[in-house]
């Protein structure tokens, strides 16, 4: 990592000392996470204070962490009872009722600094509430509007504080939040036309779900800090 | 009685105005714009979600269908994020390569805005003036990928191939004579970059006769200057990026400021604008096309002079070439691992933005070290430009609206995702 960055994350961990934790990263990237309710405080300092001066939010999205580092295929087994095809994945994952993982939801920010030509990123973690709460950011940079709304449309999660929290990208009337893990890839609902009824009609989807490249998460030595030369 | 004041206006989706699919609803007072709420994702498709289900390289034609007016942009950015978190540099030629083919779509982009800004606004004849260039460049896009829009050109570690020797020709047939035919075919006679040299050539004259029909046209004016307004302050704030900012008079280009492929060794300069109306954006994107003529020269000189590879020389990462499949048995195991499996990346995670025609186009990606993406998150410029609609509108009329959706430089493709 250039010097520059490395000077940002130094003046940061000394002005927010035990807020912000620093995320590794394997490709020079700066990245940090912080408790939710520091959020509104932190950001405003990062846009205001000289050092940092963050005036654009160039990007704000949600991430569902439920399904991070499973298999779809175990390779292990497969002497024994063949491989599966990966046709039928009956076990979709399931919400928990109540309480989420704390771990479950993020919301990350892209900040970008024009004056001083940094980029930083931010995540918070939206705790164990269903549904999922993480202050608004848009009286800080009104550019999270829609991408807040985008975050809630897609991944169900509130932002406290937001003028207009209406679903966006999805349709008018759509159940569910598709890019939750447990969100089939085909959907739940499909639409036809009736000639009977003389509209368009919703139904439960036909298609079968099956996955054509399954997700293998091999043990690649080439990756590994040390023996990179 | 009582008096109705406002009333509500549906524009769109079905309006040829409207770029696509953007349903605008209206509140009007009169002719005047009281509130505006664009209504969007009736072009969504999940192109992130797909992405999730499917290898790394399966997602590389999904990029093209983003913003499709900008189809080699997208890819770049998203084989950069790769490319950045597998921790990989492609080969110098292929860096080169791919900087002049974002460049000739960054013409391609520019072109078909400014047709399309020209026909919305009422100048009819500037739209088959652009169509006419859009299709030499679009031929080099076949030329080199064999599609002329949707290209899947860019791959990790490098381009799919080299530059072509020979360009397509025309054949004779019911709609082209003979005479037409060899009158076509004569810039087609040489190599792809003899061809585009011959256009890098024609097009500055080209793009004075664009000028000659909008810039100084009164009736251009009346419809452009102080329209849409945004000052500097108000740019960044509501996220802007790319001519909307610029537009604005703010000097950020991530080609000069954040140089990725080549761009730090291009010479060429950022037009800014002054008062950040849409006339100003025009001027900024009409001067941008000139400078990416310039950098398309640029790399014309250096790719004549540098043969070499255009891919990495990884087969963990690259298909082995056809010929050793049928006879190497280690290159025939990595071909049928790459196809089936695909490559996995380290986990972690990355953000890679490039200067995309439009603003800046960002890839984050989130990798839990298997052979698809976690989370792929896809920063699309219009997407920001177009949530500050409400804002450039209000307080003008009816038909500015069109001008606005015009100079924002909208395509559903990105927005919606």
């Amino acid at each position: 990592m250039n010097d520059r960055y490395e000077s940002l994350a130094a003046r940061i961990e000394a002005r927010f000392a035990g807020v912000l934790r620093r995320i590794a990263s394997n490709c020079d990237e700066l990245g940090f996470e912080l408790d939710k309710s520091q959020l509104l405080d932190v950001c405003r300092a990062l846009r205001d204070e000289s050092g940092f001066e963050f005036e654009m939010l160039m990007d704000l999205c949600g991430v569902d962490y439920l399904d991070y580092g499973n298999r779809e295929w175990e390779t292990v087994e497969a002497t024994e009872t063949g491989f599966s095809r990966g046709v039928t994945r009956e076990v979709i994952l399931a919400d928990s009722d109540e309480r989420f993982d704390p771990e479950r939801f993020a919301v990350v920010y892209h900040l970008l600094s024009l004056s001083n030509n940094l980029r930083l990123r931010l995540r918070v973690f939206s705790g164990s509430d269903n549904p999922p709460v993480v202050p608004s950011v848009v009286d800080v940079w009104n550019s999270a509007n829609w991408y807040e709304r985008e975050a809630f449309d897609l991944f169900g999660i509130l932002f406290d504080g937001h003028p207009d929290l209406r679903r966006i990208l999805t349709d008018y009337g759509f159940i569910g939040h598709p890019f939750r893990k447990d969100f089939p890839l085909i959907g739940n609902v499909e639409v036809r036309y009736d000639a009977e009824q003389g509209r368009v009609v919703y139904q439960p989807v036909t298609i079968e779900p099956r996955t054509l490249v399954p997700k293998v998460i091999t043990d690649d030595n080439r990756y590994e800090p040390d023996l990179k030369d | 009685m009582a008096e109705i004041q406002h009333f509500t206006m549906n524009f769109g989706p079905q309006h040829p105005a409207a770029h696509g699919v953007l349903r605008l609803v209206l509140e009007m007072e009169g002719e005047v714009i009281r509130k505006a709420d664009p209504h969007i994702g009736l072009l969504h498709r999940g192109t992130e979600k797909l992405a999730e289900s499917k290898p790394y390289n399966q997602t590389i034609g999904y990029m093209d269908r983003l913003d499709y007016v900008s189809m080699m942009c997208n890819e770049h950015g998203y084989v950069l994020a790769i490319e950045k978190l597998l921790g990989i540099a492609p080969p110098l030629r292929a860096q080169y390569i791919r900087v002049m083919f974002d460049e000739i779509t960054r013409i391609l982009n520019h072109l078909m805005w400014l047709g399309a800004h020209g026909l919305d606004v009422g100048a009819m004849t500037i739209f088959l003036y652009c169509f006419r260039e859009r299709e030499d460049l679009m031929d080099c896009y076949e030329a080199v990928s064999g599609t002329r829009m949707h290209a899947t050109y860019y791959r990790p570690g490098g381009v799919y191939r080299d530059l072509p020797d020979s360009m397509p020709k025309y054949q004779p047939s019911k709609w082209h004579s003979e005479k037409d035919v060899r009158r076509l075919n004569e810039a087609r006679e040489g190599t792809l970059l003899d061809f585009i040299e011959a256009f890098t050539d024609r097009f500055p004259g080209c793009v004075d006769q664009y000028e000659t029909l909008l810039t100084d046209n009164r009736i251009w004016k009346q419809r452009t200057v102080n329209i849409g307004v945004v000052s500097p302050e108000r740019a960044m704030q509501l996220g802007f990026s790319g001519p909307m900012l610029r537009g604005s008079g703010v000097a950020w280009d991530l080609r000069k400021k954040q140089p990725y492929a080549v761009y730090a060794e291009m010479d060429f300069d950022i037009p800014i604008g002054k008062t950040g109306d849409c006339y100003d954006r025009y001027l900024v994107r009409v001067e941008e096309m000139r400078q990416s003529n310039r950098i398309v020269q640029q790399c014309i000189r250096w790719l004549r002079d540098n043969p070499g590879p255009v891919m990495l020389d990884d087969y963990k990462l690259v298909p082995p070439k056809r010929v050793d499949v049928k006879e190497d048995m280690e290159a025939l195991i990595h071909h049928f691992k790459l196809f089936t499996e695909g490559y996995s990346l380290p986990a972690g995670e990355a953000y890679a933005a490039i200067e995309h025609p439009k603003g800046e186009f960002g890839v984050y990606l989130v990798s839990d070290g298997a052979n698809k993406p976690y989370r792929v998150k896809v920063r699309a410029a219009g997407f920001a430009h177009l949530s500050a609609m409400h804002e450039m509108v209000e307080g003008h009329m009816l038909a500015d609206v069109v001008a606005v959706i015009g100079t924002q430089d909208i395509v559903f493709g990105e927005i919606d995702r």
